[in-house]
């Protein structure tokens, strides 16, 4: 018998991992708000990432590091989350015939799938592959020379803002939830007003979240950032 | 009252089971719900019928015996027990559709009745404090501070009914388990054997076949006696210390 092998452990590693993510994700949106400050501060923000650490790290050094952490983190959530959704399963074999609970937790497992469909298609766009996806934009060597470029490119294409506000929207409801649930996992909600605070703080990050990273898109479609 | 009754019967726990329809006439509003059963059964008896079967003990809301999904809704529609519910919560005319709780952990004995040994296994595993016997020490021997008095008694309200766990989408038994764990913590007595009792506790709930919790809080909503949410941080809060102190 060990505090391992219980599904509050599993709870655990799901509400760490999230909370990284969370962090990383606030870091993430604080570089996104620097198009609007123009591609020279953009583009030199993605540079200084890469040689942010510099001697003491190779350079892209921290990016790796982070990278690796990022993986660790979403093979961590990924297992937790397939590993208590099975469960709930087997727990509730037998339906009700009339069901009026909330749909929350569906909401949670099945968001998360999307999410993290979007993940790999965000990464394949903007990481990986860097597809030119506007005709009318720079050329293929133009965007790999500037992320500003690429960024600007893209969102210029309403259906590319559509996408990521729907992934948007995604991760604010899952992070609504998603970052009271990890406070309350972790014990830190013992109190009705903690319960409260707790709750408060879900919305407000995952409005903050949503609010921040679907300025920049906006802003280029609508032509204030060229 | 005239009422629709779609009640959900099965002869055993081998057998499927299926929704059978009932309708029932002059019901008063004043009756319980498990007064408009009886009613219900006393006719199907004098039909020669199989009567519906369903627990109950001491129908004043404190034993926790009785237990209904009415209309999806664990213990129906007010926040209270089935027993203590009354059918001028319903509508004439209303159709309404009374099923057992619906957990692998509480497999169904027959028609409503559904064993929840589970819980008492759980218990078993450490909701308890090991103290000699002989004479009773003085009230105020070991001195409580109010918060934590009052924290305890919040939670020592659960009483057993397993509503949370029907009402959860995960069929979890993190509310009732969270009650027992938080009266138990709060208190002085409870601390020596603390670490090993959640971690005891937690491993029954799992190996007993109930889901884990996603923090939505339909049981809250559920209970009858209004446990809070919060007690289940406190339970993994403990399993958490537990953790880190090498259990
Ligand atoms: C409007 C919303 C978003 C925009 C404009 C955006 C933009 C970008 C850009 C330009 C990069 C490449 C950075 C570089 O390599 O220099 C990137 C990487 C990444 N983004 Fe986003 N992103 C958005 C939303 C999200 C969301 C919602 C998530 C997930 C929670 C996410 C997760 C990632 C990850 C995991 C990477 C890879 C980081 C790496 O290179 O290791 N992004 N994003
Ligand atoms: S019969 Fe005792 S609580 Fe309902």
């Amino acid at each position: 018998m060990s505090a391992r092998n219980t599904t509050i452990f599993l709870k655990l590693l799901m509400a760490v991992t999230g909370l990284f993510f969370v962090f990383y994700v606030l870091l993430h949106m604080y570089g996104n708000l620097k198009v609007l400050a123009g591609p020279e501060a953009f583009n030199g923000y993605a540079e200084h990432l890469r040689t942010f650490g510099e001697p003491m790290l190779p350079y892209g050094g921290l990016l790796w590091i982070f990278r690796i952490l990022l993986i660790a983190a979403l093979i961590g959530h990924v297992y937790s989350m397939a590993a208590l959704w099975s469960r709930a399963g087997k727990a509730r074999a037998s339906r009700y015939a009339v069901v009026k609970t909330a749909i929350t937790s569906t909401t949670m497992r099945w968001g998360g799938v999307f999410l993290f469909l979007f993940i790999g298609w965000h990464l394949l766009h903007f990481t990986i592959v860097k597809p030119v996806v506007n005709g009318d934009g720079p050329d293929a060597a133009a965007l790999a020379a500037s992320p500003y470029a690429m960024v600007v490119a893209s969102f210029q294409l309403w259906w590319m803002v559509l996408i990521y506000l729907l992934a948007l929207a995604a991760l604010g409801l899952h992070l609504a939830h998603g970052v009271f649930s990890a406070q309350q996992t972790l014990g830190w909600t013992q109190t009705a007003a903690g319960h409260r605070r707790a709750k408060g703080i879900g919305h407000l990050v995952a409005a903050v979240i949503a609010v921040g990273f679907a300025i920049p898109p906006l802003a280029i479609l609508f032509g204030l950032v060229k | 009252m005239d009422l629709t009754l779609k009640i959900w019967r099965q002869a055993g726990p081998r057998d499927k089971g299926k929704l059978v329809t009932y309708q029932v006439e002059d019901i008063s509003p004043d009756m319980s719900f498990l007064e408009m059963l009886d009613v219900l059964n006393e006719r199907l008896n004098a039909k020669g019928e199989e009567p519906v079967a369903f627990d109950s003990d001491c129908r004043e809301g404190i034993c926790g015996m009785c237990g209904l999904m009415i209309s999806g809704q664990a213990h129906g529609p007010e926040k209270t027990t089935t027993c203590q519910l009354h059918m001028r919560s319903f509508s004439d005319g209303e159709t309404i559709t009374i099923e057992p709780w619906r957990a692998e952990a509480f497999p169904v004995i027959r028609d409503l009745v559904v064993n929840r040994s589970a819980f008492d296994r759980i218990i078993q595993a450490g909701g308890f404090i090991s103290v000699n016997t002989g004479s009773a020490p003085d009230a105020h021997a070991t001195p409580v501070p109010k918060p934590n008095a009052e924290r305890a008694f919040v939670a020592a309200e659960c009483i057993g009914c397993g509503a949370c766990v029907a009402a959860c989408p995960n069929a979890s038994g993190m509310l009732f388990m969270g009650a027992k764990v938080t009266h138990l913590s709060e208190l002085p007595q409870g601390q020596p054997e603390r670490m090993a009792r959640v971690v005891s506790m937690v491993s029954t709930h799992d190996a007993e076949g109930f889901g884990g919790c996603t923090n939505i809080g339909e049981c809250s909503k559920a209970c009858p006696k209004g446990i809070p949410q919060d007690v289940i941080s406190t339970l993994n809060r403990d399993l958490r210390m537990a953790l880190s102190s090498g259990h």
